[in-house]
């Protein structure tokens, strides 16, 4: 079943877009991540150019997270104040990237940019939560007691606010950091960030693993809503006809992924989400480093017809 | 005043004769509308050549390049190098305002037609066509086997939007021809103007010109100007959009 994308100018079957949303909904669903950094390559793969579809992944994402965070709000599993302070500084972080977003494409080092992006911080990120994962295992299987949690250099930063239902006393500049950080690789990436903001949030900040999933997807919610924002503001490049079928295979995918993620043990999923990860950056990897099949690529520079 | 009047009769006369056929041509559909369903569409271009008293006898044999140019836009073409053990972009040209879509087409090869110095002037042929890059702050076309020229051409061929076929117009009398006009999914939306250019004998002997349009109608057409002129609006109600399917599927499977 053909579809006329109207931005993306390219006819695209609904049914395998349908299907790529929904896989890509039930990876995130399981591992409780946006799946941007899944779901746009394999739009680029299917011929979309990598401008548009990043401007497009970023609504998909919000819709998916949206789904998540209102049952995550039932389940009293979001801390708002620590999800406000977050805000502060991904809004900004948003504005920053989907600047650089059009500097870069003006300079036609974005795609290179995308990709050096990609390699870097999914093989970092991943091969970090694989080998924890893995160590996480292996202490379970020997039976042995998790390290104590130990207070870091973070913990000793000025400006602290007490955050009520995580149950935290932290700085809030370590988080309006993290903020900046997680929506300015969102805005050029196309991805939410779930996957960095998780770790970093339970590793560096110490949040306690009962609001970090609901909180992160409070600011995967609205980074990307304004990312689509300014996307459709600056660069009328968001495909709202591909981002609908997205959203749609997204959400139902995404209900499945999250009851098969509840039967698996947090470790092993650890372990799981650390393979998928490092293994997309490897393929980036592999991308950049051997010659490509060809040389030259052209850009067109905006059409006058 | 009586003398100038004949001059012009006579200019007229005299430009008739010059000009002893004519081409009259017509495309099987002036406008090219993309619904939902759309992917891609074949026109045809049918025309005859009229001969009149004044044309030598002798003349049987016609040939024909019909030339498909779309909307002109500004291009960049990049070459990859290996910088630090990675390929990337480096080097590369503008071409200016160059057709997105271009189709060559004859009755035969277009080497056999004309001269080449005759092809040349009258752009026949991919390597003959004129595309302007920006060579440091001139504006030129180079030699048709510039490795920036030849890969643009060769990379807007793969895709199907720059063609050339030596043997796609086909003549069904000795004045009657016939070509189609392949236009894969992924053309661009705007004007297409066709040329059809007349060679008896190796000489240019006359051209005419017709055009048509592809155009986005109804919801393409919609979302394509609302997202260019309205983009804060098109893009709350892509927010909207999401808001309201996370929504819904968080109702949908809500489990009670």
């Amino acid at each position: 079943m053909q579809l006329y994308l109207p931005i993306a100018d390219l006819p695209v079957n609904v049914l395998l877009v349908l299907a790529m949303g929904a896989a890509v909904g039930f990876v995130s669903g399981m591992f409780g991540i946006g799946g941007g950094f899944l779901m746009t390559p394999l739009l680029i793969f299917i011929g979309i150019t990598p401008a548009v579809a990043v401007a497009s992944v970023a609504s998909h994402i919000a819709a998916s997270s949206f789904s998540g965070a209102l049952s995550y709000w039932r389940r009293r599993a979001i801390d708002p104040a620590l999800a406000g302070v977050l805000l502060c500084g991904g809004v900004t972080g948003t504005t920053l990237g989907v600047w650089a977003f059009t500097q870069l494409r003006a300079l036609g080092q974005l795609d290179l940019m995308i990709a050096l992006s990609y390699v870097v911080l999914l093989t970092t990120v991943g091969s970090l939560m694989f080998s924890e994962g893995l160590r996480a295992l292996m202490r379970t299987r020997r039976g042995a007691l998790p390290p104590r949690r130990t207070h870091n250099w973070i913990h000793g930063l000025p400006l602290k606010m007490r955050f009520k239902r995580s149950k935290i006393y932290l700085s809030v500049i370590p988080v309006v950091v993290v903020g900046i950080l997680i929506g300015f690789i969102g805005a050029i990436m196309g991805i939410g960030g779930g996957f960095i903001l998780v770790p970093i949030m339970i590793y560096l900040l110490r949040v306690p693993t009962s609001t970090v999933i609901g909180t992160s997807m409070v600011l995967t919610l609205v980074t990307m809503l304004f990312a689509t924002m300014l996307h459709a503001v600056t660069n009328h490049l968001v495909d709202a006809v591909l981002a609908l079928i997205l959203m749609i295979g997204g959400v139902t995918g995404a209900q499945f992924g999250a009851r098969a993620g509840q039967k698996i043990r947090g470790e092993q999923l650890r372990l799981l989400l650390g393979l998928l990860i490092l293994s997309v950056g490897i393929r980036f990897a592999i991308e950049l480093v051997i010659q490509p099949s060809d040389l030259f690529t052209i850009r067109e520079l905006g059409a006058s017809g | 005043m009586m003398r100038t009047l004949l001059a012009i009769v006579l200019i007229l006369l005299l430009g008739g004769a010059a000009r002893a056929e004519r081409l009259i041509v017509s495309v099987s559909n002036h406008r090219v509308t993309v619904t939902p369903d759309y992917s891609g569409e074949e026109l045809v271009l049918f025309g005859s050549v009229e001969k009149d008293a004044t044309t030598p006898a002798d003349r049987t044999a016609y040939d024909l390049v019909v030339t498909v140019k779309g909307p002109r836009a500004d291009m960049v073409t990049r070459r990859k190098e290996r910088t630090f053990g990675i390929w990337i972009n480096s080097d590369y040209r503008q071409f200016l305002q160059v057709p997105s879509y271009l189709a060559l087409f004859a009755n035969r090869p277009f080497d056999a037609i004309t001269s080449p110095e005759i092809a040349r002037r009258q752009q026949i042929g991919l390597n003959n066509v004129l595309l302007t890059q920006r060579v440091s702050g001139d504006f030129a076309d180079v030699v048709p086997n510039d490795a920036f020229r030849s890969a643009f051409i060769r990379l807007r061929t793969q895709r199907g939007l720059y063609r050339e076929d030596g043997s796609a117009v086909t003549f069904l009398t000795p004045t009657l021809f016939r070509t189609g006009i392949p236009l894969p999914a992924e053309v661009p939306i705007g004007t297409y103007e066709v040329e059809i250019k007349l060679f008896a004998n190796g000489a240019f002997i006359g051209k005419t010109e017709t055009a048509f349009e592809i155009v986005k109608v109804g919801f393409e057409q919609f979302v394509a100007t609302t997202a260019r002129n309205n983009g804060f609006l098109y893009g709350l109600a892509t927010v909207a959009m999401a808001l309201m399917t996370g929504w819904m599927a968080s109702i949908v499977f809500r489990k009670d």
